[in-house]
């Protein structure tokens, strides 16, 4: 489909190859994301300098979304960091199987708290189809630079998501503000096809709503512990049966 | 002007609790197996809160998104999955036409 080489000479190609393997569909997809990021923090009131804070720091579309639609309902702080918590359960394993694919005896241990920073779902994905195919030395380098090419693509999005949303009139910021849950109910039914999978995302959409309307506080953790405990222990019967 | 520091601290706090499952990951990989129980079931919990945002934002949004209609909401959704899965699951095509279509349908309500 591509014609993306399968090794590079370097390691200093191998981050500038990554860096121009996320700069074209995958920096398109997940900045369209953040576009979207952008404009929902502008309706919000945040100032752009901690909108871009947020994108920098979190580096978590999900994480970053539930913190403004949380504060926008009033959330208490504690209950309101353990929810965007919870939404980015997944980096632990996820760091737990890339990793081991990054190791070599020229970086040291730093390099990889800083590699694990850059855990998110689109570098992931290719990091993991991809850095087995790379010699040792050059799979960090490849990651990190298709990773932080994202990073500053989804930055820029965000700073255009915002001034779009700020300059223009507000049937615009409507149709923007709209690309958040479009995007996840895109790539959520498309990609997740792993019965347990499509079991969590059920039982969280229907608890959704319903903890919400009993409790607003609380309602966005409740429906995610509940919604995916329930989920984990029918996939579990289901299993066993 | 508190408020100011405090939405700062506060996504400061969100960053650090984001970077403790990284971090975590980090530390321990290598001597966790990835398949056990507990990643499976925070991958559920993960799962699971991302579709109740989702979910309730589509059925109870609050913000500018309250101001449009959800009959108008699930019509702009089911048009952006119709052209993603036309386009041969173009995400960046399903995304931009499911936002353009809520903004059509809404101004086509609202008579112009």
């Amino acid at each position: 489909m591509t014609s993306t080489p399968n090794t590079f000479a370097t390691p200093r190609a191998a981050w500038k190859g990554g860096a121009r393997e996320a700069l074209g569909v995958p920096a398109a997809v997940l900045g369209s994301g953040y576009i979207g990021f952008g404009a929902l923090a502008f309706d919000a009131d945040f100032s752009l300098a901690l909108t871009l804070f947020s994108t920098m720091t979190i580096w978590a579309l999900p994480a970053q979304i539930a913190l403004i639609e949380l504060r926008a309902l009033g959330t208490a702080a504690p209950a309101l960091v353990l929810a965007v918590m919870l939404t980015s359960a997944r980096f632990l394993p996820m760091a737990v199987v890339l990793l081991p694919l990054l190791r070599h005896p020229a970086y040291r241990r730093w390099h990889y708290y800083l590699a694990g920073h850059f855990v998110a779902m689109t570098g992931w994905a290719v990091a993991i189809r991809r850095c087995p195919m790379l010699p040792l030395e050059q799979r960090l380098p490849y990651f990190l630079g298709f990773t932080v090419a994202l990073w500053l693509a989804c930055l820029t999005g965000t700073v255009a998501g915002y001034f779009a949303s700020g300059s223009l009139n507000e049937l615009i910021t409507l149709g923007l503000v709209f690309l958040n849950p479009v995007y996840f109910i895109l790539l959520l039914g498309g990609e997740v096809r792993h019965r347990q999978g499509v079991l969590a995302l059920l039982c969280g959409a229907f608890a959704g709503p319903l903890m919400h309307l009993l409790t607003p506080q609380w309602g966005l953790l409740a429906a995610g512990v509940i919604g995916g405990t329930v989920a984990y222990g029918v996939d579990r019967a289901w299993r066993k049966a | 002007m508190s408020t100011g520091l405090d939405l700062w601290l506060l996504v400061a706090a969100c960053a650090l609790a984001t970077y403790a499952w990284r971090g975590a990951g980090v530390f321990v990989s290598g001597g966790l197996n990835p398949n056990s129980a507990m990643f499976s079931w925070l991958g559920c919990i993960a799962y699971a809160t991302l579709a109740a945002l989702i979910s309730r934002i589509m059925f109870l949004p609050v913000g500018t998104l309250a101001q449009s209609a959800l009959t108008d909401r699930l019509l702009a959704a089911a048009l952006a999955a119709a052209v993603f899965l036309a386009t041969g699951r173009n995400l960046f095509a399903g995304v931009f036409s499911g936002g353009a279509a809520l903004l059509a349908i809404t101004w086509l309500v609202r008579g112009g």
